[in-house]
């Protein structure tokens, strides 16, 4: 998939958005199951750098094409972070791809996920205008909310040209606890528990191929030891070394864990769902799975291309929705409604179908 | 609209539930912008969302105008009738349909009030986060047509961050159905997009919603100083340290004064500004972010810091808080609030040029704002029995909301565009920019039915009059935050 066009500019962006019939924006390709169509590529690798970042706002603008990884590295400097633990960060995702696939990793069970951080965007429509929409303040309710719609639509309704995003200051420690589950049951339990309880965890996940459940605890260090004892008296666990954890949630975050060469499958489901998920999963010869973000998303490695069928039709009969990120399965997976109104909304930001449509 | 289509919609609904007699629909001619006032050929109350998917079908056929209300309280005239049209009133759609304490959500009907839904939830320690300052009355329906805010959004963010999805009839008549138990989605996120749509896409039918585990513990510690910059800097220094307050609230002298008047709230003396700071958590967490805390405002240099004790006097702060708005009405036989949004670190500035202009326009000013998220609330005191009163009053409204785009900032953080603020849009987005929210308005509702006349400029502007302050809110019911 070679990239064709390389705006360097927003005037070039919205330039090559006119004179290109039929488009679609791509980041650093790291979820290429969702530009693999065709349609001419817009690389968004020029489009990079932060413009505004004024830590005492906690907010920041950057251009789409701008790395994860730069921004966070930026962020940190300033004791500033995006909570919800973007995906893919060291592979090379850009923040537009970010948006664009609506991913959010582990930490967005404590304060949401990308939808919540995301504040303005400025993006080029499919009649080629260069549109601001939403604002870069953290707070702002004018106009119809397109940054957030702009959140897992895939770049099918424009190209992303700059996004503003609200950040935190980032906690002053952090630990990470494996609670022991020997089943998943038991896990679901422990972490449906761990979600309702006092200690507002950062982060509770289920690692594929290993028993128990992950939790992060994100406090001041004196407050830590006293809440751990706690946590570990109601279950029993033991807490990672700082190295260890950040590998544990670096494998996770980079989906490491996955076959590179089969489809990789994200799911949207509440932890209710989370059993009978890791029944259909188990069921399908080499097929694993990360249960994430308290049981609210799980990624789904399957053994085989062909087993994408199957759990299609799991998913249907358990009206979960679910999208591929990689591998040659169909975009869409399980309950996957098409309402009226999307075709609607479509001709309105794309009149011409200049970006493909959602279909594929 | 003809006298034979009321007669058709009427024969719809059962006696009672359509209300066509002026005396009737009185009620109904205003809501919390009490400035404007209309008056609909009907108002219907539906008790069942069937009921609310015919009368959408309907309107649609006839291609009539309806007006889908909860409470009434939107302070940017946001359900504001529109003459000639019908009001939908939501409010018999008022049942928990779920609550799910395991997933930590609950399913409503649009018309539940957005404290029932907490109060249902604390059994189960959870609650619901959004807090509109008049969220004893005003409905989950309006919050979502809104996007409605309150005290805590800067950590917890407005509406739209906690609904989880969303089943609603557009205005096309088509039923949607988006999201649902799941914190998580793929494709577009079309819940974000219909929430804040002022009404304009269709009605909502029932919201599920995210409950967060009610925080265990609180500290909340007001101090007073002897300028308004001083608190604004103490507002800089607590988010330079990292912290992240669950609520930083700042009020000034006049919002002080009618604090004390209404509910005998004190204050330390002599001040010209007092700051709320909240922080909240596991108690462990609270007790070693408060040392920080309580050391950040000692070294601001306030007149005096007073930290929470107890429960009760937690409850104080927030009662003198709370009641500020309503207890500007003993100030001022009238008022208006803005809602303009600018970036924290103007918000000196901008609170100074407010004073300036204030004093230039003789026109008085109170402000008790949101200084976590630098989203502001000048309430504009006039009385309406003086004339030309209310023009000088809108229009140092105006002068204050174009000083919020142009430091960056939003002509609206919580209450919405409205009719109130309509001919402003073009200020914070340009041509193109409106063009492309009338084709996205036209692809949910290409006959323009659905609460015509909010958040886009129109040339027939409805005329100013003065109305006074809302029933409810001489009631104390009620507050415009």
């Amino acid at each position: 998939m070679s990239a064709v066009l390389t705006p360097a500019s927003f005037d070039e962006l919205a330039e090559a958005v006119r004179s290109t019939p039929r488009l679609l924006a791509i980041g650093a390709g790291t979820k290429p199951r969702l530009s693999s169509v065709d349609a001419v590529k817009l690389s968004t690798a020029k489009l990079s750098g932060i413009s505004e970042y004024d830590p005492s706002e906690f907010t920041f603008t950057t251009a789409a094409g701008t790395p994860v990884r730069e921004i966070a590295a930026a962020l940190a400097e300033r004791g500033q972070y995006l909570p919800f633990d973007p995906m893919l960060m060291d592979a090379g995702s850009t923040l537009g791809g970010a948006v664009a696939s609506g991913l959010s990793g582990p930490g967005r069970f404590r304060f949401g996920g990308l939808r919540d951080f995301i504040l303005g965007v400025r993006f080029v429509d499919g009649t080629g205008r260069l549109l601001r929409m939403g604002g870069k303040v953290v707070k702002n309710a004018a106009g119809f909310d397109l940054p957030k719609f702009f959140v897992g639509s895939l770049g099918r309704f424009g190209v992303l040209a700059e996004i503003t995003f609200k950040v935190f200051p980032r906690p002053a420690s952090a630990l990470t606890l494996r609670l022991a589950a020997g089943t998943l049951d038991t896990a679901v339990q422990i972490l449906t528990e761990a979600a309702n309880s006092r200690f507002e965890f950062d982060a509770i996940d289920i690692a594929p191929d290993e028993p128990g459940v992950l939790a992060r605890l994100a406090a001041p260090a004196e407050a830590l030891d006293p809440l751990i004892r706690e946590v570990f008296a109601r279950w029993p666990g033991e807490a990672l070394s700082e190295s260890a954890a950040e590998t544990t949630w670096a494998r996770l975050r980079e989906f490491h864990w996955s076959d590179p060469n089969t489809p990789l499958i994200k799911v949207a489901l509440s932890p209710a769902a989370v059993v009978p998920l890791g029944q259909a999963a188990q069921s399908l010869e080499s097929t694993r799975m990360h249960l994430s973000a308290g049981g609210n998303v799980a990624y789904i490695s399957l053994g085989a291309t062909e087993q994408a069928t199957e759990l299609d039709e799991r998913l249907q009969k358990l009206s979960l929705s679910a999208m591929s990120l990689r591998g040659r399965a169909p975009l869409w997976l399980g309950a996957h409604p098409r309402p009226a109104i999307a075709q609607a909304v479509k001709q309105a930001l794309d009149p011409t179908n200049r970006f493909p449509t959602l279909d594929n | 609209m003809s006298a034979a289509v009321l007669q058709r919609l009427a024969a719809t609904m059962p006696p009672g539930r359509f209300l066509q007699r002026p005396e009737h629909l009185a009620a109904y001619e205003s809501d919390g912008l009490t400035a404007f006032r209309a008056r609909p050929a009907a108002v219907v109350i539906p008790e069942t969302q069937e009921e609310v998917i015919a009368l959408v079908r309907f309107c649609n056929a006839e291609r009539l105008a309806f007006v889908a209300r909860g409470s009434g309280t939107s302070l940017s005239g946001g359900s504001l009738p529109v003459a000639g049209g019908i009001v939908i009133a939501l409010n018999r759609l008022n049942r928990i349909l779920k609550l799910d304490p395991a997933q930590r959500l609950a399913v409503v009907e649009p018309g539940v009030v957005n404290l029932d839904v907490t109060q249902a939830a604390m059994a189960h320690g959870l609650h619901y986060a959004p807090d509109p300052s008049s969220q004893s009355i005003c409905t989950i329906g309006g919050n979502v047509a809104f996007n409605s805010g309150g005290a805590h959004c800067l950590k917890y963010g407005m509406t739209s961050n906690h609904m989880l999805g969303i089943k609603a009839v557009l205005a096309t008549g088509e039923v949607v159905e988006w999201g649902g138990p799941s914190r998580e989605s793929v494709g577009p996120d079309w819940c974000g997009l219909f929430t804040g749509n002022e009404g304009l896409f269709g009605v909502a039918l029932e919201i599920t919603l995210q409950l967060l585990p009610r925080a265990e513990c609180f500290h909340t510690v007001l101090a007073g100083y002897h300028t308004l910059e001083q608190a604004g800097d103490a507002v800089s220094a607590v988010i330079a340290s990292g912290l992240l307050p669950g609520a930083i609230e700042i009020m000034d002298a006049l919002a002080l004064e009618a604090a004390v008047a209404a509910v005998h709230a004190e204050y330390p003396p002599n001040c010209e500004a007092v700051l709320i700071v909240e922080l909240e958590g596991p108690r462990e967490v609270v007790a070693a972010d408060r040392e920080r805390l309580d050391q950040i405002i000692a070294a601001s240099q306030p007149v005096e810091a007073r930290p929470a004790r107890d429960a009760e006097e937690r409850t104080a702060i927030w009662k003198g808080r709370k009641s500020a708005f309503s207890a500007v009405g003993r100030l001022s036989p009238d008022f208006i609030v803005q809602d303009g949004v600018v970036p924290r670190r103007r918000l000196g500035e901008a609170l100074r040029r407010i004073g300036g202009m204030s004093r230039e326009a003789g026109v008085r000013v109170a402000n008790v704002f949101h200084a976590g998220d630098g989203n502001l609330h000048p309430l504009i005191l006039f009385n309406g029995r003086e004339e030309g009163a209310l023009q000088r009053a809108e229009a140092l409204a105006g002068r204050i909301l174009k000083m919020c785009v142009e430091m960056g900032g939003s002509i609206t953080g919580e209450h919405g565009i409205g009719v109130e603020k309509r001919d402003y849009l073009p200020t914070m987005f340009s041509a193109d920019e409106i063009d492309c929210m009338s084709r996205i308005r036209a692809a949910f509702d290409p006959l323009g039915i659905a609460n015509p006349g909010k958040m886009f400029p129109v040339s027939e502007a409805p005329a100013l009059q003065h109305h006074g302050l809302h029933p409810l809110e001489k009631a104390g019911i009620i507050s415009r935050e």
